[in-house]
């Protein structure tokens, strides 16, 4: 029989190194499905728009589990309290079958197709056919019933897996765990200011989906928007054209846990509006991806707007005011929310293993946007998602960085040191003190 | 119908000789297979089914096309691929306003240097074409793919 393995393997102190079993290592993704994405962490399954109607479904995921986004009837009396958004594993209770298939539309209620169990849009068991037997006559020709169910089937004991759900602004996220704290609390007060500046009190209008699924391990992703460091270098159009460079004003904010995080940062107010972000040498010289003679043939690509909600009270320093150009949001574990100038979107992060993850791009509007605005968000998009000019490449980074990883095997370490070992927020973008802190709690949460 | 069998071998040869290019990475050409002012999108087909607006890719004029092209020569990182083109004889819808409608089905296979070749897009051109003196162009070529995932990225034009 085999040694049991240590319960801690993470050898060394502080989480600036990252051993590469961290990213490859099958079993441990199982346990990070149990503790993380299933245990007491709220995953964002969509947005409320997505179901507009009574009805309205979609399906969504909460780590490799398949659930269902619905909007359920609500009593009139009710509906200063329950916003009817219901999320429910898409799991018959009978034989387990994953029985919704469309990926959206709208049902009465849900029936599995294998032997039509019947469930209402907020889960529970309404009805199964052959409950109470079959009426038949015995060879003696008395009446009798054959079969059905035990006399104590108690259909309140096999509905669906419902999902606790939180509705926040219009984001909503669900969890298998009773102990997953409040949702503003899980979120914590350092971060919800830059959700509410997004999100408060504005009706969103939905533009569309990307997909792409990534060979590479799922925390990549998030460490990818935790990292300020390399959207200067590896992606050209944000140095060229200044809208994330190393000498911008910027800031890391992170929850007490530092599991979520905000990358704040603001174009410098006199770059120009297209072609060129200025040239400071002490952030482009050397820089192989800042191309001084790069200039658009058509500027409506970069037709950048800012919009009054951008400007907001500062959440750290009371009776001043701040005005990002760009906040880049990771809520653990599963969910980015992104506002890149004029382009607004959620990413999803669904895990498919240790080596894959499926990233989900929810692209959005506000419902009072000028047409203008709608079309310069749409042609902003171009820079965005699975073929953007500055997003394809993160995609194809993380696939070479798993690819790095699993050819040298356990022994190796990523090195996340750049300004320093600890895991507190800063004043500037020369760090990786986020993706320090995620790992920080990561490993409290999987007891490494 | 002479002039109908002459329409479709001309939209056939159009869609050839546009394979070829971006198949022969004559990147540089292909934007010349447009309008000035022609459009050109990649859509998932939940998007455009839906009415939903967003697109991978949505370019506007044919400078934006040289910036996209300018954009996937020299600025986006991404592991080196072959695309091979297989498109379907086009289906000519009909014409309206010296504007011909016409829509074909492709495949674009990926092949990465020591790899098997995998599908990578499948779907189909959903095209206005406008005849011009240096033959046919395409004033709109949406490009609505069935699969439902992006390989990782999608970098050269479809």
């Amino acid at each position: 029989m085999n040694a049991p393995e240590p319960l801690s393997r993470w050898s060394r102190a502080g989480s600036s190194r990252v051993p590469f079993w961290a990213y490859t290592d099958a079993r441990l993704y199982r346990q990070e499905l149990e503790k993380i994405f299933y245990g007491p962490h709220w995953c964002y399954v969509g947005l409320e728009i997505e179901v507009p109607n009574v009805g309205d479904y979609r399906l969504t995921w909460v780590g490799e589990r398949q659930v269902i986004l619905v909007r359920d009837r609500v009593a009139p009396r009710d509906r200063g309290t329950d916003h009817g958004i219901r999320v429910v594993e898409n799991r018959c209770a009978h034989r387990g079958v994953r029985f919704c298939q469309q990926p959206h539309g709208n049902a009465r209620s849900f029936v599995c197709p294998y032997h039509q169990w019947t469930y209402k849009l907020n889960g529970e068991l309404a009805g199964l056919p052959f409950k109470d037997g079959v009426q038949a006559v015995d060879a003696r020709g008395q009446p009798c019933v054959n079969g059905g169910m035990p006399a104590d089937f108690d259909l309140k004991q096999h509905g669906l897996t419902k999902l606790r759900v939180a509705v926040l602004h219009g984001l909503v996220f669900a969890t298998f765990s009773e102990e997953a704290e409040p949702i503003e609390q899980y979120l914590g007060p350092q971060v919800m200011p830059w959700l509410e500046r997004i999100f408060a009190g504005r009706k969103l209008t939905l533009l569309g989906y990307n997909r792409q699924r990534i060979p590479g391990n799922w925390k990549l992703m998030m460490e990818n928007i935790k990292d300020p460091y390399h959207p200067g270098l590896l992606h050209t159009w944000f140095v060229t054209f200044g809208l994330w460079r190393a000498d911008q004003k910027s800031r890391m904010v992170m929850d007490a846990h530092g599991r979520h995080a905000v990358m704040i940062s603001r174009r410098n107010p006199n770059a120009p509006a297209v072609a060129d972000g200025g040239e400071n040498k002490a952030v482009t010289q050397g820089v192989t991806s800042f191309k001084a003679d790069m200039a658009l043939n058509d500027t409506r690509l970069l037709d950048v707007v800012p919009e009054p909600w951008w400007k907001v009270a500062d959440p750290s320093n009371p009776g001043t005011e701040i005005m990002p150009s760009v906040t880049m949001i990771t809520l653990f574990p599963s969910l980015i929310i992104q506002q890149q100038v004029n382009s607004l979107s959620t990413r999803h992060i669904v895990p498919r293993g240790e080596g894959t993850f499926d990233f989900v791009w929810t692209h959005f509007g506000f419902a009072d946007d000028s047409e203008e605005m709608t079309r310069r968000r749409l042609r902003q998009a171009n820079l965005f998602g699975p073929a953007g000019f500055v997003s394809a490449d993160d995609g194809e980074v993380i696939q070479f960085s798993q690819d790095g990883f699993r050819q040298w095997g356990e022994a190796g370490e990523t090195l996340c040191e750049l300004g320093g070992t600890d895991t507190q927020g800063t004043e500037h973008m020369v760090t990786e003190t986020l993706i320090r802190s995620m790992y920080a709690y990561w490993r409290k949460v999987m007891g490494q | 119908m002479n002039e109908k069998l002459l329409l479709q071998l001309e939209i056939d040869q159009l869609n050839a000789a546009y394979a070829a290019a971006l198949d022969e990475r004559r990147f540089d050409g292909w934007p010349q297979f447009f309008l000035e002012d022609g459009r050109y999108t990649v859509q998932a087909r939940e998007n455009f089914d839906r009415g939903l607006p967003l697109a991978l890719i949505a370019l506007e004029s044919q400078g934006m096309m040289k910036d996209r092209v300018y954009g996937v020569t020299q600025t986006i990182y991404h592991g080196p691929y072959y695309t091979r083109h297989v498109v379907s004889p086009a289906q000519v819808l009909g014409e309206e306003d010296g504007r011909i409608r016409a829509q074909a089905h492709y495949a674009v296979f990926r092949t990465r240097p020591g790899d098997a070749s995998e599908v990578y897009n499948v779907g189909r051109y959903i095209d206005e074409i406008a005849r011009t003196p240096a033959g046919l162009k395409l004033a709109s070529r949406k490009c609505v793919y069935d699969s439902e995932m992006v390989l990782n990225s999608l970098i050269y034009p479809i």
